[in-house]
Parts: structure tokens; sequence; C-alpha cells
């Protein structure tokens, strides 16, 4: 028996009744607290902040030839984008990402397939990632060049080189971390090859898909740019890089930062609409990532 | 006698780890009938969820067999539906009706709208009507056990496995949770096989009881309970005999080792 002497003996308590001193259980956030819970408005304040010290800095070194002012930027945007310069450019651009960026995905579909049905599969695809994916895309051009000639066809080897590593390597590691009671509930109901795939791999793997999806485009986008810049001009018209680059030589230093205000433009607006739509359709909604 | 439900007749079961070859059950055999209520227990090396899943198809026996309905069991299936102790069996990307509404449509038993229908049913039947348009993440422990059962009940397979499927709740909600369970029994007297390591909520459950030896599982004793653990014709309650029968040679063992 514990010895109940050494404790401090104390009357016992009962409330009664309950204070209602403490106002209301739910109060709404004020106007400004919500504001600032958005992220949304933090992230365009932050560009704001940027586009105002990349203002002052430029005049500060007042050179248009090194560094043009935000302003003089915006208005070598305004100008070629409403010239039709711009969204030609970037169309250029953006058909032969697709394209480069599909065969790719469908490369890693295929790749990643094998490497889930067989042990055979799964090594070849840990050697060849571990061989390719160090390997920057670029370095791939003068081989594409010399295979494949001046042209979209050397684009597309290099993006599908940029896009087939990353996306393979994430989504067969996806596969591999679904829960072993997914998989017996998934083979409990009858699901067999192509339809447990689709109906209980691919879903449990999507946040890795997706992370997958969202380094692949990055890395196809800067690679894209990149070969441009190096060689762009395919049927008539370049793409952005190739836009960059002409600039350069022109020295219209403003239309160069037009062009690259371009590209990271796209960038924002393909992470933070589209994937960002996709994230919060799937995987916020069903709580696998918060 | 009626014909046994599910035969499991002298299996042994083995499975490998890295370094080991481990013999998870020896020769073990048991009938159970339609509507049992039929318990395994065992202290955890039992090989008693092991069991289960080779009931459920996943694991093939290196010896003996086990026929449900006089067939022998190669493979999983919808006629043996399994329940988990894990909260993460529900499909995540799938709302709780989306949830039970799959298990019909995937293993072919329902067309897609009687599906939903009877899915409908099974959800109101563990009380989770209001959340069928939930996702899992947002639900608690005991309501995702509870879709689970229900996406298992709604499946009428010919027996119903349940592999601990309370042991990850709070103490609380595991009680009212064996009741429910108990409850949608009185409804339709489904057939189904409870894999358990706790001793009450064996006789509360079971209507009858196999005890498992640990290292490898072996049968070690098959009881019958009625559910209200009452004093038998030696004035022992069952959950004292089965306590008695698990642990009495630890504690010869011990006994002798303090000697």
């Amino acid at each position: 028996m514990p010895d109940a002497s050494v404790q401090v003996q104390r009357p016992e308590f009962v409330a009664n009744g309950q204070s209602k001193a403490f106002g209301v259980v739910e109060k709404p956030l004020t106007y400004w607290e919500r504001l600032y819970g958005n992220s949304a408005v933090r992230k365009g304040a932050l560009l704001v902040l940027m586009a105002l010290v990349w203002e002052l800095y430029a005049r500060k070194v007042n050179n248009p030839l090194v560094f043009p002012t935000f302003t003089a930027t915006v208005n070598a945007f305004v100008d070629a984008f409403v010239s039709g310069v711009i969204p030609q450019r970037t169309w250029a651009s953006i058909r032969v990402l697709l394209q480069g960026y599909s065969v790719g995905l469908v490369l890693a579909a295929l790749l990643t397939a094998f490497a889930t049905a067989s042990r055979l599969g799964t090594d070849l695809l840990e050697t060849l990632t571990a061989m390719f994916n160090p390997l920057p895309s670029i370095a791939l051009l003068p081989l594409a060049v010399l295979w494949f000639g001046l042209g979209n066809n050397s684009l597309i080897f290099v993006l599908i080189h940029a896009v087939l590593w990353s996306v393979a390597l994430n989504t067969h590691a996806g596969f591999r971390s679904v829960s072993q009671t997914l998989r017996m509930v998934g083979r409990n109901y009858g699901l067999g090859g192509f339809r447990y795939v689709v109906q209980i791999l691919i879903p449990a793997a999507f946040p890795n898909i997706l992370t997958g999806l969202k380094i692949g485009w990055a890395f196809a986008w800067r690679t894209l740019i990149a070969a441009e810049l190096v060689f762009g001009v395919s049927q008539g018209s370049g793409g952005l890089g190739w836009y960059v680059f002409e600039n350069k030589n022109l020295l219209e230093i403003a239309n160069v930062f037009a062009g690259l205000f371009t590209v990271i433009l796209i960038g924002l607006v393909v992470e933070n609409l589209i994937f960002r739509t996709i994230e919060q359709r799937t995987i916020r909604r069903w709580g696998m990532q918060h | 006698m009626a014909e046994p439900l599910l035969d499991v007749a002298g299996v042994t079961l083995q499975y490998k780890t890295k370094e080991h070859l481990v013999t998870a059950t020896y020769r073990v055999g048991f009938q159970v009938f339609p509507s049992d209520r039929y318990v395994i227990l065992g202290p955890s090396g039992c090989g008693k969820s092991t069991l289960l899943k080779a009931v459920g198809g996943y694991i093939e026996p290196v010896e003996g067999e086990m026929r449900l309905g006089g067939q022998i069991i190669r493979k999983p299936g919808p006629d043996r539906v399994m329940v988990f102790q894990e909260f993460d069996q529900l499909l995540p990307w799938k709302t709780v009706r989306e949830n039970v509404t799959f298990a019909l449509a995937a293993s072919g038993r329902l067309p897609r709208r009687q599906a939903e229908e009877k899915a409908m049913h099974y959800i109101e039947k563990v009380n989770l009507g209001k959340f069928a348009g939930s996702y899992p993440h947002t639900l608690s422990g005991g309501m995702k056990q509870r879709v689970a059962i229900a996406r298992g009940m709604a499946m009428e397979p010919e027996i119903l496995l349940m592999d601990e499927p309370f042991a990850a709740l709070d103490a609380l909600t595991r009680r009212k949770m064996q009741d429910e369970l108990l409850q949608l029994w009185d409804d339709t007297h489904f057939t189904v096989l409870f894999v358990t390591h706790s001793i009450p909520e064996a006789v509360l459950i079971g209507n009858r009881i196999l005890l498992l030896s640990p290292h490898p599982g072996q049968v070690k004793a098959e009881l019958n309970s009625g559910g209200k653990d009452e004093p038998g014709p030696d004035g022992r309650r069952l959950s004292q005999r089965i306590q008695r029968m698990l642990f009495a040679e630890e504690v010869e063992e011990e006994a002798t080792a303090h000697a």
C-alpha cells in the first residue's frame, strides 16, 4: 500500500455553474490577420517589394545598357507583347516544351511500369537514373545536334532527357512507399494488373508523382531556354531563349530583360496556377499533404 | 452437424525475413461454421495475424490446406473481406461513400447505381450517414474503423476477417465499437473470424475462441463463450481459465528459474 501520510491532504472541489466571461468561443479573425494568412497576398507583397528594389537600384546605376530599370523592362515587355513578338516566341518555346514533356512522361511511365513489374526492371531504372540524372541535359545538346540536326528534334531529345529521369525516379519511389495495408486492400477487392496500378498505386503515390512532374517541368523549362540560347532558330522563328540571345546581340538590353521576365512569368504561372490547383484539388483535399 | 464454412486443416505457415525462415504457425487446424463469431486469441508471436492473412489468401501454407465452402483458398478475393488494424486501410482519395462504393464496384459485385445504394445502407448502419461525403483524413480513428467495417459488411462476404480492428483505438472507443459490432451481428448474423490479443475482447466478441501458443503458433484449446464471462462449473471465470492456460507455463518457468 502507498503511504498516504506523505501526501498533502486537501478537500475536493466541484464547480457549480460555468463562467460566461470568456465572450464568444469562435471569434472571427481581424481583416489584417486574414489578409496576412493568405499566402498569395504575402507573395504578392514580396514581389512588389522586389520590383521596388530593382527600380531604385537600376536608377542608381543609371546605365540602361547594363541594367535597365523595372519600368523600362515593363515597357519593353508590353511593347513586345502588343506587337506579338513575345506571344509568338513564347508559343514556339511552349510548343516544343510540351512535345518533349509529354514524350518524356510516356517514356517515364513505361520505364516505371517495367520497374514495378519486375526486379530486373527496378535495377534497370535505378542504374539508368544513377547514370543519367546527374548529367545536365544541355551537355547532350552537341550530340543531339549531330544525331538529329539543327531543329526541334534535337530540342525534344534533350527535353526528354530532362524530364524522364526525375519523373520516373519519383513515381517509382512513390509506388514503393504505398503502404502494405493499401496494397492488400486493393488485392482483396480483386484488383490486379493495370486496374490495380490505376486505382491503387497511382493515387496512393500521387504526392511523389506530382513532385516528379514539378521537378521535370522545371528541368525541362530551364533546359529549353538554355538550349535555345545556344541555337534556337528552327523553321524561321526561335523561342524565348533565342529572343534573349538575339536582343543581346542588338544591345536591346531592355528586351533581354523582357525576355527573361517572360521566362520567369511563365514559371510563376505554371507553378502557382497549374500545379497549385492540381495540388489543392488532389493531395491537399485528400489530406495527403498539408 | 452442419458443414463448416471455413475448414483449416494442419496448416503450417512460414515467412522469410532477411536472415531467417520463420515458422509462424505449426499444424494449426480449426473449423468455422456459418454465423460464428470465431476468435483467434494468443500472445504476440503466435502467428494469429499470419494465420488470418493466409485465410485472406495473401500467404500460401507450406503444409495443410484451407477450404472456404469446400474450395481451396489460393488467392485474395472479395468472398473474404479483411478489416485491418491500421487506419490507412481507407483510400484517402475517396470519400466515405466512395470508399464503400469502390469496393463493391471494383470487385464486380454490383453495378454502380446499386453499389451506391448499398453503400449508403451500410454507412447508415454504422451511424456515419452524416459523414458520407467526408474524406477519411477528417474522421477520427474510431470513425475510420467504422467505415472499414461498413465497407467489409457491404461486400456481404462469406466471411469477414478482422485483424485486431480495435487495437489502435483508445479504451473508451474500443469498448463502444465492440458493442456496435455485436449489435451489427445481431442484425445480420454474418460470419466473422476475429483476431485479438485481448482476453476480455475475445470473451466478449466470440462465441468460440481458439487459443494459440507462441513460437510457433500451435492450438492450445478451443473454448466456447457466452459473451458474459460467467463462472464455469469449477468456479473460475472464462477469462481466468484463458489467462491460466496462456500464462501457466510462463509462471512455472519463472518459478523454476527463481528456485
